[in-house]
């Protein structure tokens, strides 16, 4: 977690590195679905709008919507997931990652991008609502 | 337990003596047959066993929101069983089926009554079926009138059946938010719609037990816009009698007979989820449509506009009996059972909101929903398995999926004052536990056959079926091979 790490009001974290976004769920929002029974990924090659639902989380509690953080190609998957989603509960920030995005136009994008908390803001902002 | 094919006593492969002509290769006549081979006084007993591990509401109180499980009276069963209904064959030509007739035609009426729609399909054979049916009249109606209307409305706090039958019919879902007293946001509503939407899926009360308040602003709003308004009928136990769909400006409605009207409910059914619609909409209802004509009840499948047949034959006829049976048990009466129900529900919801959370302080309809967040993360789970050791079975949990760790009760009306009083000891009672002694809640359920179940194992690796033990000699036996366990 070096890099800057940013996170959505949905609850996904976004961590850019050689200009490719990194996405997965915060730790609040693993904890909150419960223990995770299957991921369905989008396609590689496939585009999403900000905040277009791009894949589906299913829990014991019930069946979520994971939304596309920034808009772009998905160029990654994080295929172990498929097999062992638990590692989104077990380690949400590392092996529990989940796509890799090309952003399509960073100066369009940029908005995405400094719309997204830090750390603290987020922290403060998932106090409120606990 | 063992299961039946286990007992000692079973011969497997035993096979009666063919005692008729069968005009079959001999190469393809089994010789074995792996069927359970158990005398009488051992098949009752296991199911009688069997029965004795199950939990039904002829055992207890079962409060599971937004199911409405409620008693089904037993004339009903009496009636289901009268011979001329229950031999009847699904083949048998018109003349000779008039009283079988003469019942649904009557059921249709008497739900045309209730809902005040003009035309009634009782082919749906289940609630999301009725929606199936209801969204693809939606588009055989659009396309009639060479309009092009893709999407639906549908707030948040709707069953997950509305959004997957909109996707089955490739129609795009708009999600509307609820706003701070549990409706419908009415200004984002507003906003979502344009005219490309088709429908609107609303269910009155809605899945917080909460009658939508501005139901008839959104229907004028739906009217002038050319949209049609649906209904989810699942809660229409809060309504009977006291208000029709139609006047609050619904053009369909699907009724779960299973629930509101007292049929058999769980296990995967046999369901029923009748849909009505107004006029305008009756010639695209599935054929046959059951008239009436000079006295007579035929079966009329000259509708060329109809979207053709959801189910075969007309639904699930038992069911249907049994639904009959219980509106006219009722009769003009029927209004009681709503008005019992919504006593019952607000009864329990004023004796546990200072424990539990309420998120929307309002006078429920049949049902309320109420939050343990406040005893932490996955408490709503911990405290539905810990009422199975107090005898009654869980609320419904984690849905609708707006509040937070939800518990979702719906008493119904055939509750007493008694039961329901000892339902809120037991809920109170457990608040108190999870302060005091919260591992024996953690821990729940401790008086039941199995204990908490793996539930990611059970999703992700299901055992769904026997698989034969192997004994010696089996490796030769081609008919068991077929039968081999999984790896997992």
């Amino acid at each position: 977690m070096e890099e800057e790490i940013g996170f959505t009001k949905e609850h996904e974290w976004v961590i850019i590195k050689e200009g490719l976004a990194l996405v997965g769920i915060s730790d609040f929002a693993q904890n909150q679905l419960g223990d995770i029974v299957s991921i369905e990924l989008p396609k590689i090659g496939s585009k999403f709008k900000y905040m277009e639902a791009m894949a589906i989380i299913d829990s014991i509690k019930a069946s979520s919507d994971i939304y596309c953080p920034i808009s772009g190609e998905i160029v990654e998957l994080n295929e172990d997931l498929l097999e062992h989603p638990e590692q989104i509960n077990q380690s949400p920030y590392d092996l529990g990652w989940i796509v890799k995005i090309k952003p399509l136009n960073f100066k369009e994008n940029i908005k995405e991008f400094t719309d997204l908390m830090s750390k603290e803001q987020y922290d403060k902002y998932v106090g409120e609502i606990e | 337990m063992k299961l039946i094919f286990e007992y000692e006593e079973q011969t497997t492969g035993y096979l009666p003596d063919e005692d008729i002509q069968i005009d079959l290769p001999k190469e393809i006549i089994r010789k074995e047959l792996p069927l359970p081979n158990v005398s009488e006084i051992s098949t009752v007993r296991h199911y009688i066993n069997l029965s004795k591990k199950n939990f039904a509401v002829d055992v207890g109180f079962y409060p599971l929101g937004s199911c409405t499980m409620k008693y089904n009276p037993k004339i009903n069963e009496d009636l289901a069983r009268l011979e001329g209904l229950r031999d009847l064959h699904p083949l048998s030509p018109d003349d000779c089926v008039q009283g079988a007739l003469q019942l649904m035609w009557e059921l249709e009426q008497d739900l045309m009554e209730i809902t005040g729609m003009d035309s009634f399909s009782l082919q749906p054979a289940a609630g999301a079926q009725g929606e199936l049916l209801g969204i693809m009249i939606t588009k055989a109606y659009f396309k009639q009138n060479n309009e092009k209307r893709t999407k639906i409305l549908i707030p948040d706090s709707a069953h997950g059946t509305n959004p997957a039958s909109a996707a089955m019919c490739r129609c795009e879902t708009i999600t509307i938010p609820s706003d701070s007293r549990g409706n419908m946001d009415i200004d984002k509503f507003k906003q979502s719609l344009t005219p490309d939407v088709g429908l609107v899926m609303l269910t009155n009360p809605n899945t917080l037990g909460l009658f939508e308040e501005n139901i008839l602003e959104i229907s004028n709003l739906a009217r002038n816009n050319g949209t049609l308004m649906y209904c989810d009928g699942a809660n229409m136990n809060a309504l009977l009698g006291i208000t029709r769909p139609r006047d609050q400006g619904f053009d369909m409605i699907h009724l779960n007979l299973h629930k509101t009207f007292s049929t058999p409910h769980g296990g995967g059914g046999p369901g029923a989820g009748p849909l009505g619609v107004q006029s305008f909409l009756s010639d695209y209802l599935p054929t046959p449509r059951i008239i009436k004509q000079n006295n007579k009840y035929i079966l009329d499948y000259n509708k060329r506009k109809s979207v053709g047949r959801i189910r075969s034959f007309n639904g699930n006829f038992s069911v249907l009996v049994r639904a009959y049976s219980y509106i006219k048990s009722w009769g003009t009466d029927i209004r009681k059972v709503s008005e019992h129900a919504v006593l019952n529900a607000n009864y329990l919801l004023t004796l546990l909101k200072d424990v539990y959370e309420l998120s929307f302080d309002r006078t429920c309809a049949h049902e309320f929903v109420l939050s343990s967040n406040k005893f932490g993360n996955r408490s709503a789970m911990n405290i539905a398995k810990r009422l199975l050791d107090y005898g009654f079975h869980p609320p419904t949990v984690y849905f609708p999926l707006i509040v937070r760790e939800a518990l979702m009760i719906e008493p119904t009306e055939t509750e007493s004052k008694e039961t329901l009083d000892r339902f809120v000891m037991a809920l109170r009672s457990i608040a108190d536990e999870i302060k005091e002694n919260p591992i024996v809640v953690k821990d729940a359920p401790h008086t039941t056959s199995i204990g908490r179940l793996d539930e990611v194992a059970a999703a992700r690796r299901p055992n769904l079926r026997w698989v034969i033990p192997s004994r010696p000699g089996d490796e030769n036996n081609r008919d068991l091979k077929f039968q081999k366990p999984d790896k997992q």
